[in-house]
């Protein structure tokens, strides 16, 4: 029997809307793909891009990072700089010879449970066509 | 460094995490990892036995890391904190692997999981071995509350923490507090009146010796935390001295100006120096100044001339108040649909086609027709028709429920059949009386007689098919289950148009850093557990702002906000962010990157030593700074970047 390919991806959420999104998700029994894994952090702004590098470099073939919409950030405008810095690092990841769909970043709020699951689908889906990424693996 | 040695315990949450996951397999594979010295699995770990054993456990065999695999740390990591720290450890030495609404109530397939609860469990263990012991810190707590919006829900709020002798301001951006509850005439389902039941909390408002009213004033900025908030609130020019007002009426009956009455709902007319209605707190009128002649025209002045008290200052300007208080109850209430948008309703077009809070002006005995039911011609309608669910349960607009419209519509009912004798038709989709004593009130409103119309309301129109007729109009409504479409004849439709956000949530949102749900209502920090708090620490929600609700349910959330607030004044004292940011100053370079970034200006630069510094008093522990640090001089604690970097390692494994 064939075993479908199931990309691994990283969530980095923020504690306070895209982690209670999550929960969300959860709590309103809305399955999406098991290989995602989630790490809480305070803010999206708290992601520096060398723990998403680490990501690739570790196996992963995906790195969503999810903070508040625009304007809600819990702490005024971490969720600026994250953006910011990530629209950045998609353009470098390319550079690397990692393909840019590979990051990205999105705002899930504390009640959008539904909105999570969607993104994770439509994210894996995406990285299903692309196929694992090789490539990062010969980063470290 | 002492010997790193980890407990680890998973739990079954009866069948919620069991029931997917092997939970045996999970406890069995974690007593294999690094430093674990016991793993175990319990049924309930939340629960005393379970706690127990953890506290057991820590001091048995020596345990200085635990690691509970349950639910959401938003729900019990508080809880398994607190039994760390009686066991005697540091509550930081506690980490949580959410295997519940993140895995097994994600995830159908049974080995898929496991083994994700396996890697979860993993990421735990390899994070909490970098975990170190955090200074718990705690601030006073100033003893003052601001309440934003003074409805009912601001006034019960207010009373209940002011008659403890502590200072509230309360902030009401209209010219007087009642909100809309002093607009209506009689309440479901006991028919008392409004007014007379709220007046006299209105006016303990205006003499409390503990409640300084901020009227006509709108709250413009917000800063600090749970503890010691500072607002900064404008005082909006009422061109009247309210310490010169002797509140005597005399300018609004001498000034010569009329324009529609916003309190009326635009079915009559005020004066253009006014209060909005007769019993309004403070007592003291406002000057509009869009319509006033002086200001426009530069002429008349009447008021002027007629105040006794000399009260009138034309030359008064907008004024910045700030205080100081240790938490906020934001109660800003709600706005009506405007059922101009569904032009199928015909409001707007035809005349007698009114909505809900537009029927209680004119059926009450201060409002525009001194309480008669009547036409826009003045004669008595022959047949009035209530139309539910407008702008509400509807795809097109709001999908949730307004919860009020079918009981006020069954009361409207009853006073139209009690003051005239007009045929009432209800046309309803679902009839909801949910609250105490609410279907007794429906059942009293079969006996006298009220038609009741199964459909949702497709048109209404002009009996003569006309469009400027302003006769008897024909309501269109379609049966949801059986198609079935019925014509009713009146001669006034009452549209229950539904309660929606207020426009400005958003900025208000933002002013107080909380969030919003999709539909536009304010997020409870819990939908059941906490519907009275929100994420953000020492503000709190009550009322219509929340979501739409009635007023024994208002007055209940707003007495629970007002306990809330008790509480911590009573306490005295609050904890605040011990995972803050530190600088290593031997690694600043001194480019001051994160100062600027720094949201809370809690960063600043030591020009001697040309580095910087964080203010952890300040600092609120986004960690942006951390991940901006070019040198890696900054550590975001308990998510550094050693934690994460573990975390990521043990969940890729």
């Amino acid at each position: 029997m064939k075993v479908e390919y199931q990309p691994k991806v990283i969530g980095f959420l923020c504690n306070w809307c895209s982690y209670a999104g999550a929960d969300m998700a959860g709590t309103s029994r809305i399955s999406y793909a098991p290989n995602v894994r989630i790490i809480r952090v305070p803010c999206s702004g708290r992601v520096d891009p060398l723990l998403v590098l680490k990501c690739f470099q570790r196996g992963a073939d995906g790195v969503l990072i999810s903070g508040c919409h625009p304007g809600d950030c819990h702490y005024t405008e971490g969720n600026y700089h994250a953006r910011r810095r990530f629209a950045l690092l998609r353009n470098f990841l390319d550079y690397l010879g990692i393909a840019k769909e590979r990051l990205r970043v999105e705002w899930v709020s504390a009640s959008e449970g539904q909105r999570f699951a969607e993104i994770v689908a439509s994210f894996t889906t995406e990285l299903a066509e692309l196929g694992p990424c090789v490539k990062e693996r010969s980063l470290g | 460094m002492e010997e790193v040695r980890i407990g680890v315990y998973i739990c079954h949450c009866g069948s919620n995490i069991a029931g997917t996951v092997d939970v045996a397999q999970v406890s069995q594979y974690a007593g294999t990892l690094d430093s674990v010295v016991i793993a175990r699995d319990y049924k309930f770990m939340c629960s005393e036995p379970g706690q127990e054993m953890i506290g057991r456990d820590i001091k048995e065999l020596g345990l200085n890391r635990v690691i509970v695999a349950s639910c959401s740390p938003h729900m019990h990591e508080p809880t398994f904190r607190r039994v760390c720290e009686e066991a005697g450890l540091n509550r930081y030495s506690f980490q949580m692997a959410n295997i519940r609404e993140h895995c097994s109530w994600v995830t159908e397939d049974h080995e898929k999981a496991t083994e994700k609860a396996q890697a979860l469990v993993q990421a735990a263990v390899r994070r909490v071995f970098y975990h170190e012991p955090l200074e718990i810190r705690e601030v006073p707590v100033n003893s003052n509350t601001l309440i934003v919006g003074g409805g009912i829900a601001g006034i019960q709020a207010a009373l209940e923490i002011a008659d403890s002798y502590h200072k509230v301001y309360l902030v009401e951006r209209e010219p007087s507090i009642g909100g809309h509850m002093i607009q209506l005439d009689k309440t479901f389902p006991t028919l008392d009146c409004s007014a007379c039941i709220l007046t006299p909390k209105m006016s303990q408002v205006g003499s409390h010796p503990y409640i300084e009213l901020l009227s006509y004033s709108e709250v413009e900025e917000v800063s600090g935390y749970v503890g010691s908030f500072k607002a900064k609130i404008r005082k909006k020019a009422r061109y009247v001295d309210e310490e010169k007002c002797t509140g005597c009426g005399l300018c609004q009956e001498k000034c010569p100006w009329k324009v529609t009455s916003e309190f009326d709902m635009g079915l009559g007319q005020r004066k253009v120096i006014y209060t909005p209605f007769p019993q309004a707190v403070p007592n003291v009128p406002v000057i509009d100044r869009q319509n006033c002649a002086y200001f426009q025209k530069g002429k008349c002045r009447a008021c002027e001339k007629f105040c006794e008290a000399g009260a009138i200052d034309f030359e008064q300007e907008d004024k910045l108040v700030e205080v100081e208080v240790g938490n906020i109850i934001v109660a800003t209430g709600f706005q009506t649909f405007d059922p101009s948008i569904a032009t199928q309703y015909g409001y707007g077009k035809f005349d007698n086609v009114i909505t809900g809070l537009q029927f209680e002006r004119l059926c009450n005995a201060t409002g525009p027709t001194g309480g008669n039911i009547q036409l826009k011609d003045g004669s008595i309608p022959r047949s009035v028709a209530l139309v539910h669910c407008i702008g509400s349960r509807d795809e097109n607009y709001h999908d949730y429920c307004s919860r009020v419209c079918c009981m006020y519509a069954l009361k409207h009912s009853h006073l139209i059949k009690e003051k005239t004798n007009s045929m009432v038709y209800q046309i309803f989709t679902d009839i909801r009386c949910f609250g105490k004593d609410y279907e007794d009130f429906y059942q009293r409103l079969v006996k006298e007689g009220v038609n009741f119309v199964r459909g949702k309301v497709q048109q209404v129109t002009s009996a003569n098919g006309k469009e400027a007729d302003q006769g008897r109009l024909i309501i269109t409504a379609e049966d949801p289950d059986n198609s079935k479409v019925t014509q009713v004849p009146a001669d006034m439709v009452v549209l229950c148009a539904a309660i929606e956000s207020q426009q400005d949530a958003n900025e208000v949102a933002h002013i107080l850093s909380i969030s919003r749900k999709a539909d536009g209502f304010f997020l409870e920090r819990h939908p059941k557990l906490d519907p009275v708090a929100t994420m953000t620490e020492g503000i709190y929600v009550v009322g219509c702002c929340q979501g739409p609700k009635d007023i024994p349910d208002t007055v209940s959330q707003a007495s629970a906000a007002a306990a809330r607030v008790l509480a911590l004044i009573s306490k005295g004292k609050v904890e605040i962010e011990a995972a803050t940011s530190i600088i290593d100053e031997e690694k600043c370079s001194g480019c001051r990157i994160c100062e600027f970034l720094c949201p809370y200006g809690a960063i600043s630069f030591i020009e001697d030593k040309e580095v910087c510094r964080v203010n952890e008093a300040l600092c609120k522990g986004c960690g942006t700074c951390a991940a901006a640090c070019p040198s890696g001089a900054i550590t975001s604690k308990h998510f550094t970047t050693e934690q994460i970097m573990a975390e990521i390692e043990g969940v890729l494994v």
